[in-house]
């Protein structure tokens, strides 16, 4: 496994996802030996993990079976331990996306947070790029270098525990892109347009208040930034149903429509409750001027 | 940490192999080099060609002037149709401070501009800068200084918009063609919006050395942005309907040769008989079984070659520029010059032969492209198309890896949940997320933050999930998912006997 590169069967120290149904996961430090309590009953992962292929149903102790899922950025999102609020998939698409990134892009990014971005930069940028990422929480910015030891990636980021908004980013004229999620972000964007190539580069900033943004897109004029634009995108999910609507008894039979009954249909419908807001996100450009 | 070793150099200092050109000449423009006119929100694909007239925006220029210049360099149209480079300029802040508060001694007379339209005229015809035009305006409006600051802003901008033409020249990238596409030919890329494109790719977990597997008629633009994300590593194969693949779009991104060498195409009227075991080799280039008519001049053999990937695209280019010659998103596409060369030589035997040996490459890359999806191993299946994508998701997922995504793109939602339906019965597949993504723009200005627009609807809407293992023999071995979906009531977790295990 590799959060990189797709392998077809597990092994010794992976990181594998188990799939208990419905949305319902978690992941494993794949060890000889080792045991993972589930509902289901007991993983022995020499026996149902090690040399087995990623997508099978392992079943477990008491009879019922789990999927075991390779692990990918968007998986890990979903499952990561929190050590502070992180992004999600949603957003992080679009900001792949808008920040242009692809193999072989430097990326600078703060703070670390728990690396759910992290990943996904990290993925999309190999084998020829690097994440330069930014944590002044020193026990956060251990942890992260662990999990990225961990997840076999450490080659493609550099963990640098320091205050952006006072020391930078630790490299100059480097970036490609720069992405901050952090509480001033104003006060980064200096450090910002130096992270970034002199031949220019893409910027994002997520702030979940109004405020922050406006501060942030005045700073942004101030250091010479253009194209800057500010969204926000919102996930709506659908769950799919079989719906039933009883036919209404209008008192016996005009026309050859069945008087009595019900009509059955598949639909979507929308989640009863759903996410109505993360963050704004701020692009922009380094100006070659 | 070993990742530190290329800290504090150049990018080019951290590339492994992958130089392919001497990377910090990549942000100068070059003559024949793809790129992106911009002008305000407003976007064209361009080739820069010398001596090349290219119309934008109701206006004509050559882009002979910004070969040589860094890309986002900003240019203004002289007389002649020459761009010259023009330095971004501090706002001019008007030194008159005065303003209004309010609008209450604001009267519509139609009277407020001094100049007349002649006059604003005259003063183009005599060539004189967008921005001295501008003062003019503002010098003549007696409205202007009773307009709150506010509305005067706003003015400017608008006659500033008007009358100074700036065009930037910018590198193509995924964001700036699907946010183009989306704008000016949505029905091209069946109104997929550029947000749900970058759903797609990182729900498909997009990355370089992936097989994957490609299924759209968004002219190419999805298959561009897979590329653009697998940068040259990995191998992709193209499903195509009809006569060859589109891929206006994908050329629009100037994408490096070496990045066409592991791109492959399958024609999708050949999936069945791969599926079964009857698919025939001899049986490929069928589309081009009538050969081409020696007797028929050059004009007319060029509607022979439709079978032809390359050439389809220029058709395809042509049908653009006919239907919409209003619309001028992509005027140059691919100019293959051994192609025009052949045109002009007008050598009918060589062309046949030509013709002959790009058609057994062709035969020979599907041969290929068959044998990679008869693996069954690919990372991952991609649809964006205007076809039903039920029986399309039923049978591409065969070729798909266990523990791959896959994400389904259509302008509808019904169809996605009956496709959604089926893929269940079919089992193999876990984690069905049926959604949709909402983009909301803002104007963030001091004291005037508002959101823009609401995009809403429009955008498309996505089935992605994961595959797994199927066992064939069990088609209940989604119950979990069924009951807990469908019937929230029924708790109890279908068991199954351990025949799994080793």
């Amino acid at each position: 496994m590799s959060f990189v590169e797709y392998e077809e069967l597990i092994k010794e120290g992976d990181t594998a996802i188990i799939f208990l149904g419905h949305g319902s996961m978690f992941p494993v430090q794949v060890q000889h030996g080792a045991q993972t309590q589930t509902k289901y009953g007991v993983i022995r992962h020499s026996a149902h993990l090690i040399g087995q292929p990623y997508g099978s149903r392992v079943t477990c102790s008491k009879g019922g079976w789990v999927y075991v899922l390779h692990p990918t950025p968007e998986l890990w999102t979903l499952n990561l331990p929190h050590r502070t609020q992180i992004l999600y998939s949603t957003d992080i698409s679009i900001i792949t996306m808008m920040l242009e990134l692809k193999p072989g892009s430097i990326v600078c990014e703060s703070g670390t947070g728990s690396g759910s971005l992290s990943h996904a930069i990290i993925r999309t940028v190999a084998p020829t790029g690097h994440l330069h990422t930014v944590e002044f929480h020193q026990q956060r910015a251990q942890k992260a270098e662990e999990e990225f030891r961990e997840h076999r990636v450490d080659r493609w980021v550099t963990v640098r525990n320091q205050d952006v908004c006072k020391n930078g980013f630790g490299v100059s004229h480097v970036a490609d892109a720069v992405f901050l999620d952090i509480p001033s972000p104003w006060e980064a964007i200096g450090h910002a347009k130096d992270a970034l190539k002199v031949e220019g580069g893409r910027l994002c900033s997520f702030s979940p208040c109004i405020e922050q943004v406006q501060r942030t897109c005045q700073a942004l004029a101030e250091h010479g930034f253009i194209e800057v634009t500010t969204l926000e995108i919102l996930l709506r999910e659908y769950n799919v149903r079989t719906a039933n609507l009883p036919l209404p008894d209008l008192g016996g039979a005009l026309d050859p429509l069945p008087v009595l009954g019900e009509a059955q249909f598949k639909i979507g419908v929308p989640l009863k409750e759903t996410v109505g807001h993360t963050g704004y996100l701020t692009f922009a450009s380094k100006s070659l001027f | 940490m070993e990742g530190t070793k290329g800290e504090g150099q150049t990018g080019g200092g951290t590339m492994e192999n992958n130089a392919e050109q001497p990377r910090q000449q990549d942000h100068l423009i070059r003559d024949g080099d793809f790129v992106v006119l911009k002008r305000e929100d407003v976007f064209k694909a361009v080739q820069v060609q010398r001596r090349k007239k290219v119309t934008f925006e109701k206006q004509w220029f050559f882009l002979d002037n910004v070969i040589g210049h860094s890309y986002g360099t900003t240019f203004e149209v002289s007389s002649g149709g020459n761009l010259q480079p023009k330095k971004m300029m501090e706002e001019i802040t008007s030194e008159t401070k005065e303003a209004g508060i309010d609008n209450r001694n604001i009267v519509d007379d139609g009277k407020s501009q001094k100049l007349t339209q002649d006059d604003i005229k005259a003063l183009k015809d005599k060539g004189i800068k967008g921005e001295e035009i501008v003062q003019q305006l503002i010098e003549n409006s007696t409205t202007f200084r009773d307009k709150t600051e506010f509305a005067q802003d706003k003015y400017i901008k608008k006659k500033k918009k008007k009358y100074e033409a700036v065009i930037t020249v910018v590198k193509p990238s995924t964001r700036i063609l699907s946010i183009m596409y989306y704008a000016r030919e949505p029905g091209k890329i069946n109104y997929m919006r550029y947000d749900t494109l970058a759903q797609m790719l990182t729900l498909g977990n997009i990355h370089a050395g992936n097989k994957m597997i490609v299924m759209e008629t968004c002219a190419g633009l999805v298959l561009g942005a897979v590329m653009e994300r697998m940068g040259g590593f990995g191998s992709i194969i193209q499903m195509y309907p009809g006569g060859g693949p589109v891929r206006a779009a994908t050329t629009c991104f100037g994408f490096p040769k070496s990045f066409f060498n592991s791109l492959y195409e399958f024609p999708l009227g050949k999936v069945n008989s791969l599926l079964n075991g009857t698919f025939s080799s001899k049986a490929l280039p069928s589309e081009s079984k009538d050969s081409i008519s020696v007797e028929e001049n050059n004009g007319v053999l060029l509607d022979d070659l439709q079978t032809s990937p390359k050439e389809m695209e220029e058709n395809i280019i042509e049908v653009i520029e006919n239907n919409h010659p209003q619309q001028e998103t992509m005027e140059v596409i691919s100019q293959e010059a051994e192609y025009k060369e052949q045109k002009e030589r007008g050598n009918k035997k060589d062309y046949i032969q030509e013709f002959q040996k790009k058609q057994e490459q062709q035969k020979k890359r599907q041969i290929e492209a068959a044998a990679l999806l008869n693996e069954r191993n690919a990372d991952g299946l991609i649809i964006a198309s205007r076809y039903h994508p039920t029986p399309l998701a039923l049978s591409l997922l065969e070729f798909v890896a266990p523990s791959r995504p896959f994400v389904i793109y259509c302008h509808y939602k019904e169809p996605l949940v009956e496709c959604y339906t089926k893929l269940r019965e079919r089992g193999g597949v876990i984690n069905l997320r049926l959604s949709e993504t909402w983009l909301r723009n803002y104007q963030v200005l001091p004291d005037r933050s508002h959101p823009k627009l609401m995009m809403s609807g429009g955008g498309g809407y996505l089935l992605s999930g994961i595959t797994v293992a199927n066992d064939k023999q069990k088609p209940e071995s989604c119950a979990v998912e069924l009951q807990k979906n469908e019937e929230p009531i029924a708790k109890k977790r279908k068991v199954e006997e351990s025949e799994d295990l080793p």
